[in-house]
């Protein structure tokens, strides 16, 4: 079970008990390729959770299964101790409400035809209240009021990250999953939505979920974290531990690679990436190397 | 000297401002030497010698609008600098300025000089003779600057027979080149969409170090890579430069990259340099409120 991290046993959760758990999930797609190789970790209730991985560690099939927007090959994945993954889609309607994903490019995510205001209270359906809560939720991502009756071309990306964030919350939610939600966002704008996603996480007493390869930006999030590394979860624990003690030789690469502002003006100019390197730039190569 | 067998016409006189001094002689030698680049030339017309690039005054219009505008940074042989700012800073546009590659519909005004050749202005036919030669670029997204028909050895024995190096020798030459960057030998026979991200990008390097260009100019280069891929290609990109003793113009949103590799900074917003100086003392305490809410936003 080399797989299996210890910390992923059911009693990990501090507090409450999970709200998501995973059990030996297997995702394995035609070809033979194993995008998840049994992987097990529970998601604590109002927690903060960070996967974090580079491409094709399998951070992205996870987030499919978490939703219930795939199946798995094997194992299990459950919703306050509902199994899900084994259902109709008929039978996720709980599920669409309480758990919602922000994804990583929101023009791909928004339909360019619909009013942002249609957008948002798309999920909520047919309800009374709508124009109130269509105000209540521009509001509270920090859009002004009149953005309703606009089309989300007419918006940057952070504001339209902002809708995206808006109609993940309007069938209040227990769980947000941000899947690379700042990653195609540029520095000054992914501060601003990061700030949003502290509050509103705070404010609506949210589990969060955010999936990112950029360990940064887990870190700031997130206080528990799960490393993901070729459909494994290589290390998992308390974010500090695992930053400042990482445990697992990839999580130290990884660590060492990303450089941070703070480390880069400690080391002289021009050598900080050699320390990155010195991490093992040949012995680990990830890259796959050329066919042929 | 080889030097004397260079064809006339690379750049007149003009590229020969390069101190002897300001360069490593190291590896170019030690690989058998490189006739075609202009950094041995013999002593210099005088000018500004201590600068390597001067850019006064640059604007970059679109029709009334100005995307860059008066802009002014010096750049000495050898020396690392990073221009950062958000997108839509005018960064790239500035870097596209140098290259002579703005996007149609937009003009350079002002001047841009390399070892006092200007190149605003400048005949396509002259900017090709330095592009790929005395100076390298390094974009992005690679798979859009290689060709994606032509094996990648061809791709950079190109860079070197377009710029004067017999064939023959630029195939074995790109080899070399190739196993440099860390790509096994099978590379030169890919073509581009057999490598991964991280391997074109090495390609590009290799393309753009390939004359041992007096600067190299890195547009974002690692920003779709992955984080262990990236710490790879930077070390390569700080090591390409060290060993030619080309200076570096590197252009990112990421701070911690700048600090890792540049030793100057160069901060830029809505088209104009705000802020620049050593890049500890810039990063570290940022007198400009924009640099300020920027180091505040890194991670």
């Amino acid at each position: 079970m080399t797989s299996t991290p210890d910390s992923a046993a059911p009693d990990a959760a501090p507090g409450s008990g999970p709200i998501v758990s995973v059990r030996d999930l297997e995702r394995t797609y035609r070809g033979g390729v194993h995008a998840l190789r049994g992987v097990s970790l529970d998601v604590p209730r109002g927690g903060r959770f960070g996967i974090v991985g580079e491409s094709g560690s399998g951070k992205s099939t996870l987030v499919r299964l978490l939703a219930a927007l795939d199946r798995p090959t094997a194992g299990t994945v459950t919703f306050e101790g509902q199994r899900i993954d084994d259902r109709r889609e008929s039978d996720l309607g709980f599920l669409r409400r309480r758990l919602q994903i922000v994804f990583q490019d929101p023009m791909g995510s928004l339909d360019p035809r619909m009013r942002v205001r249609d957008i948002i209270s798309e999920p909520l359906g047919r309800t009374r209240d709508r124009d109130e809560r269509v105000a209540e939720l521009l509001d509270a991502v920090g859009l002004p009021s009149d953005a309703g009756a606009q089309y989300p071309h007419r918006f940057s990306g952070g504001q339209r990250q902002r809708i995206s964030i808006a109609r993940a919350l309007a069938p209040r939610p227990d769980v947000l999953i941000a899947d690379e939600a700042v990653s195609a966002l540029d520095v000054l704008v992914r501060k601003q939505i990061l700030d949003l996603l502290t509050r509103l996480v705070d404010e609506y007493a949210l589990t969060l979920v955010f999936v990112s390869h950029d360990l940064g930006v887990v870190r700031k999030m997130c206080d528990e974290v799960a490393v993901m590394r070729r459909g494994e979860v290589v290390e998992h624990g308390p974010v500090d531990e695992v930053y400042d003690a990482p445990r697992h030789d990839y999580t130290r690469e990884l660590i060492a690679a990303a450089p941070t502002l703070h480390g880069a003006l400690r080391a002289p100019a021009g050598s900080a990436t050699s320390e990155a390197s010195a991490a093992g730039p040949e012995s680990s190569e990830p890259e796959p190397p050329p066919e042929g | 000297m080889t030097e004397r067998d260079r064809p006339q016409g690379h750049l007149g006189g003009v590229d020969r401002a390069l101190p002897r001094g300001a360069r490593p002689s190291g590896w170019r030698r030690e690989t058998g030497g490189s006739p075609e680049s202009s950094l041995d030339q013999a002593p210099p017309p005088d000018r500004d010698h201590d600068d390597l690039l001067a850019v006064d005054g640059l604007r970059i219009t679109h029709g009334d609008v100005a995307l860059v505008d008066d802009v002014s940074f010096r750049i000495a042989p050898g020396e690392r600098v990073g221009l950062i700012g958000a997108s839509g800073s005018g960064k790239s546009l500035t870097a596209s300025a140098i290259m002579g590659l703005l996007p149609d519909g937009l003009s350079a005004a002002g001047s841009v000089t390399l070892r006092g050749r200007e190149l605003v202005g400048a005949s396509e036919r002259e900017l090709s003779r330095l592009r790929g030669k005395d100076l390298g670029m390094v974009f992005q997204e690679p798979m859009t600057a290689l060709n994606p028909a032509m094996r990648v050895g061809r791709q950079v024995a190109e860079a070197l027979t377009v710029h004067g190096t017999a064939r023959r020798r630029a195939t074995a030459r790109a080899r070399e080149l190739l196993d440099r960057v860390g790509l096994p030998e099978r590379t030169a026979r890919a073509y581009p969409h057999e490598l991964s991200g991280g391997q074109r990008q090495r390609v590009l390097l290799t393309i753009a170090l390939a004359n041992d260009p007096a600067l190299l100019i890195c547009d974002e280069p690692t920003t779709a890579l992955d984080v262990t891929v990236q710490a790879q290609v930077l070390d390569l990109v700080a090591e390409g430069v060290r060993d030619r003793g080309s200076a570096l113009l590197f252009i990112t949103h990421d701070l911690a990259v700048i600090a890792s590799v540049c030793e100057r900074v160069l901060v830029c917003r809505d088209g104009r340099i705000v802020e620049e100086g050593p890049v500890e003392t810039v990063l570290s305490a940022p007198e400009h409120d924009y640099t300020r809410r920027l180091v505040e936003a890194a991670l």
